[in-house]
């Protein structure tokens, strides 16, 4: 494991502030609103309560379903009083859905808050189930739970179940394989960039499909589009994989370092990939530099979501000239956010974990000019005279990339727009 | 354990948190893990709320299990007392804090607190929202006016001479069903009579409003789900009138002034009172093609009751199916079915409502959110009536379903997913037309508001059945919205005459047979 992400030599300018308190954060189970868009042949059932159906469908159920791919299994009076045997039952409603979707290829068991406090052992089910079905559906578990996971940490704990079941690759060809669920669109761009460099042997992890999940092993290099994937970084190392440090792929400096670090693991000669990036990375900065104008010397606050934080506050703070006032986000691994870390301003303060009046206080008092926060905070700033940004968009637009990013530079300065475009207060 | 793709309730402490989040100086303590802050968005989006919730969350995470959740509790506590203020704090617990037993209610009322405390316990596993709701708001009520009880043989205070009378309104909360206009046209249809309203709640109120409850002469329980036990304990300690008649449709109207006058011993011309456009509207040549029209009801209770009235006797629709979620009051929605002469319908399980509308087949489902699913999957027209909803139903418009403008605004609403008349008329007579046809949807919705497909032949009981190729075309020139009928019928039809084939001829025999 030569390229870990220690922080190659550059002192760290940042602090780390941890706080605790009341956290007003979506649980893991939320992945599963884009998890079940992302791998098309799958399934997603949640074992908990009325309250972890309440969420998915007040998230979802905006949406009309004729077939929805998620459901929760809820527990009852009589599973919790041991009237009922919980294996048994799961047994009963894994039958049912699969009889009710006969074409799904991979069944994720989710746990939930109640389900863990209560110990029900999802893993053993999922061998149990996977035993009755095999040959038609493998049935893999995961913690979507609140005790557990804070939303995007849903994707790394369903990522990281999969990793388990990764083909072994005994191939000694040097494979890319790049982790976190990212749209079609970004995806082939990414994989139009790699290829005309040379990189051909590119794996996207999850994929579109269960049935097409890629293989890992020593000859694998893993770069991570997403920056909430800790455990499932760590269990492809495991599996024999390198991690490639970088920043993450937002905007055109993200971007470019990133796709340079799988050049540089790839001995990609340089001016191949200044030939390859070059019309692509000067649209970007064009794109940007057409919008971010509105953003230069505005102020603006992050409070704890996804952890996008930090690589979207380094892009907003360099290549869109913002101020950057909290900092906040629900989770810090030193290893997996150096490279961002490492470009932010000298001297920031990142707040990691969340209290939450605590954090509203500080943000009344300093009135950024944009707060990115969640959509239970939102509307009441917006009422309070400030403008915001809600956060759970960066998980469902196309931001990563080149091409992406004036589209990212978009997204914050629309609510700016928006105020000046209203004739009323 | 229940499999469940759609809830049609949320948790009972969610319903915890509509009581605290529709009232003023109410602020509500909630024991639960991270992450069930998510209900806030309920409040912030779909009811577009520019306030926060005051709810606050102990949110406690894996980490905290191992120590003292309970302390947890009681640190919250006393800061949301500190920071907000309130005249009243709720204490209850969510479902996974339910699994831990620390009682916060008992905790933190006993842990001396300023502001005066009120513990709910909720059954999150086998209790929902609507409970959760109802007796929270009980046991504010209780909690706020047991002291003000008047003792046994104590006559209320007469009226003071040349006020008018008043009641209340009870039942109106936040993401009810178009609370905030029912409220409005309720209020100004008392007031058209000469009556005033003395105090809304929860919508609106603070605990001391509710403290000047017991002041009105009467009543008025708008939404049984959420005030049936308020209403009736203030009824047995207050000796208040009740009203129960809930004002959805010119009927029902016409039904709540009447009992009003009696109950508050007022003269109230009805006739007067009645400038709905709705019957008329019915009654006009246009609405002919109404009659007969086959929909299938759920909803909450009182408004599968209101529904299925309106349907039958002033749309004049067949209702051919009708049930609730609201298992605590089943009991009107079963007195309605037998009067329509069907079996009500009272599940919880989305299946079994999914099973029950492929099996009748209607034109059309008045439901909730939770149906327009169902009704996409089918390809049935569908109009939502009651809660769950989504945001779209909670309107910038004024849209009450309450009083005589509610009934305008339900006639526009129930018949717009139905293909215009003159459309209907066409397609009988045409059917291979390029542009209206079909599989089209009807052409005054968008594409893709209604995806119309043609029903699979129903599995129960059909066994050997085959429907031979010429039948099969015959059957395709049934206009769509009533081939899923047709379909059945014939299938009935063979099967009682013993045939295994369909032919053209079964096929005009059986509508012959089923002909009304």
């Amino acid at each position: 494991m030569s390229s870990v992400l220690a922080s190659d030599g550059i002192e760290a300018g940042y602090e780390v502030i941890p706080e605790r308190g009341q956290r007003a954060v979506f649980c893991g189970l939320t992945s599963i609103i884009w998890m079940h868009r992302q791998i098309q042949d799958a399934f997603f059932l949640v074992v908990g309560s009325r309250t972890c159906a309440h969420l998915l469908q007040s998230a979802a159920g905006v949406m009309i379903f004729a077939e929805p791919r998620f459901a929760t299994a809820i527990l009852e009076d009589r599973d919790l009083a041991g009237m009922a045997d919980c294996n048994e039952e799961l047994d009963r409603v894994v039958d049912e859905v699969i009889a009710r979707r006969p074409e799904i290829k991979s069944l994720f068991l989710v746990a939930s808050c109640p389900s863990e406090v209560i110990k029900l052992d999802l893993g053993n089910a999922a061998q149990r189930m996977q035993r009755r079905h095999e040959g038609s559906v493998r049935v893999v578990a995961f913690s979507g739970s609140g005790i557990e996971t804070t939303f995007t940490q849903g994707e790394d704990s369903c990522l990281h179940s999969l990793v388990a079941e990764l083909p072994d690759s005994h191939d000694s060809t040097q494979r890319l394989l790049v982790a976190g669920s990212l749209p079609d669109v970004v995806e082939d761009q990414f994989r139009r960039l790699l290829d005309a460099m040379g990189i051909t042997d590119v794996d996207f992890f999850p994929g579109r499909r269960f049935e097409e999940l890629p293989a890992v092993g020593a000859n694998t290099q893993v770069l991570l589009a997403q920056p909430f994937l800790n455990d499932t970084a760590r269990a492809l190392v495991g599996r024999g994989a390198q991690l490639l440090s970088a920043p993450f792929p937002y905007g055109a400096e993200g971007t470019l370092a990133w796709l340079q670090a799988a050049a540089t693991a790839w001995s990609v000669p340089a001016a191949t990939f200044e030939s390859v990036t070059r019309s692509s990375l000067a649209r970007a900065k064009k794109s940007i530099a057409a919008r971010a104008e509105k953003l230069t010397g505005k102020r603006v606050a992050l409070l704890p979501d996804s952890q996008l934080e930090i690589p979207i506050a380094r892009f907003l703070s360099r290549e869109c000239g913002m101020e950057l006032l909290e900092l906040g986000t629900p989770h810090f691994d030193t290893e997996i956010m150096a490279a961002d870390a490492a470009l932010l301003p000298h001297g920031s303060k990142i707040i990691e974990g969340q209290n939450l009046d605590a954090q509203l206080d500080r943000v009344r008092e300093q009135r950024p000019d944009l707060t990115v926060c969640g959509l239970g905070i939102a509307n009441p700033l917006e009422a309070e005279g400030l403008r915001t940004k809600w956060s759970i968009e960066l998980m469902f637009t196309p931001i990563q990339g080149f091409d992406q990013a004036g589209d990212l530079v978009e997204l914050f300065t629309r609510p700016l727009r928006r105020q000046q475009l209203l004739d009323f207060t | 354990m229940k499999l469940s793709f759609w809830t049609y309730e949320g948790p009972a402490h969610f319903g915890a948190i509509r009581i605290a989040a529709s009232m003023r100086g109410v602020h509500l303590l909630l024991h639960s893990p991270q992450g069930d802050t998510y209900a806030d968005l309920l409040f912030t989006m779909i009811e577009r709320e520019g306030r926060r919730p005051p709810v606050t969350y102990t949110t406690f995470q894996a980490r905290d299990l191992g120590s003292s959740t309970a302390e947890l509790v009681l640190a919250t506590a006393r800061d949301a007392c500190e920071r907000f203020k309130p005249d009243v704090l709720l204490v209850t617990d969510s479902c996974t804090a339910e699994l831990i037993q620390d009682q916060p209610g008992t905790l933190v009322g006993g842990a001396n607190m300023s502001t005066p405390v009120i513990s709910v316990e909720m059954a999150a596993y086998s209790r929902k929202e609507n409970w959760g709701a109802s007796e929270t708001f009980f046991q504010l009520v209780r909690g706020l006016l047991a002291s003000k009880v008047p003792a046994p043989g104590e006559e209320p205070a007469p009226r003071p001479e040349g006020q008018r009378p008043s009641v209340n309104l009870l039942g109106p909360t936040l993401l009810g069903f178009r609370c905030r206009d029912d409220v409005k046209e309720i209020t100004a249809l008392l007031d058209s009579v000469g009556v005033d309203v003395n105090v809304v709640a929860p919508l609106g109120a603070s605990a001391h409003d509710l403290q000047r409850l017991p002041l009105a002469d009467a009543n008025v329980c708008l939404s049984p789900e959420v005030a049936d036990s308020a209403c009736e304990w203030l009824t047995r300690n207050f000796r208040q009138p009740l009203i129960r008649t809930v004002p959805i449709g010119v009927k029902a109207t016409d039904d709540f002034l009447q009992e009003l006058a009696t109950v508050l011993n007022l003269p109230i011309d009805i006739e007067q009172a009645s400038p709905s456009r709705l019957p008329w509207y019915s009654r006009s040549v246009d609405s002919t093609y109404l009659t007969d029209k086959r929909v299938f009801i759920f909803a909450d209770a009182s408004h599968a009751v209101a529904a299925a009235r309106i349907a039958s006797s002033e749309l004049g629709f067949e209702v051919v199916g009708l049930g609730t979620y609201s298992r605590e009051q089943a009991r009107s929605v079963r007195e309605a079915a037998r009067e329509l002469g069907l079996e009500p319908l009272i599940t919880d399980d989305y299946l079994e409502v999914e099973r029950h509308v492929a099996e009748l087949r209607p034109e059309m489902i008045l439901g909730t959110q939770m149906e327009r699913h169902i009704a996409k999957r089918l390809g049935i027209g569908c109009a939502v009536i009651s809660t769950p909803a989504h945001v779209q139903d909670y309107p910038a418009r004024y849209s009450p379903q309450m009083g005589y403008e509610g009934a305008n605004v339900i006639f526009d609403t129930w018949v717009h997913p139905l293909m215009m008349g003159l459309e209907e008329h066409l397609l009988r007579m045409f059917r291979e037309d390029f542009e209206f046809n079909d599989s089209a949807a009807p052409s005054h919705l968008e594409e893709g508001e209604a995806t119309l497909r043609d029903m699979p032949t129903t599995d129960v009981g059909v066994g050997k059945l085959t429907w031979d190729i010429s039948a099969e075309k015959e059957l395709k020139k049934i206009p769509f919205f009533v081939r899923g009928k047709a379909r059945r019928n014939t299938e009935e039809y063979a099967q009682g005459a013993g045939l295994q084939v369909i032919d053209v001829e079964t096929l005009y025999e059986a509508k012959a047979h089923f002909s009304r």
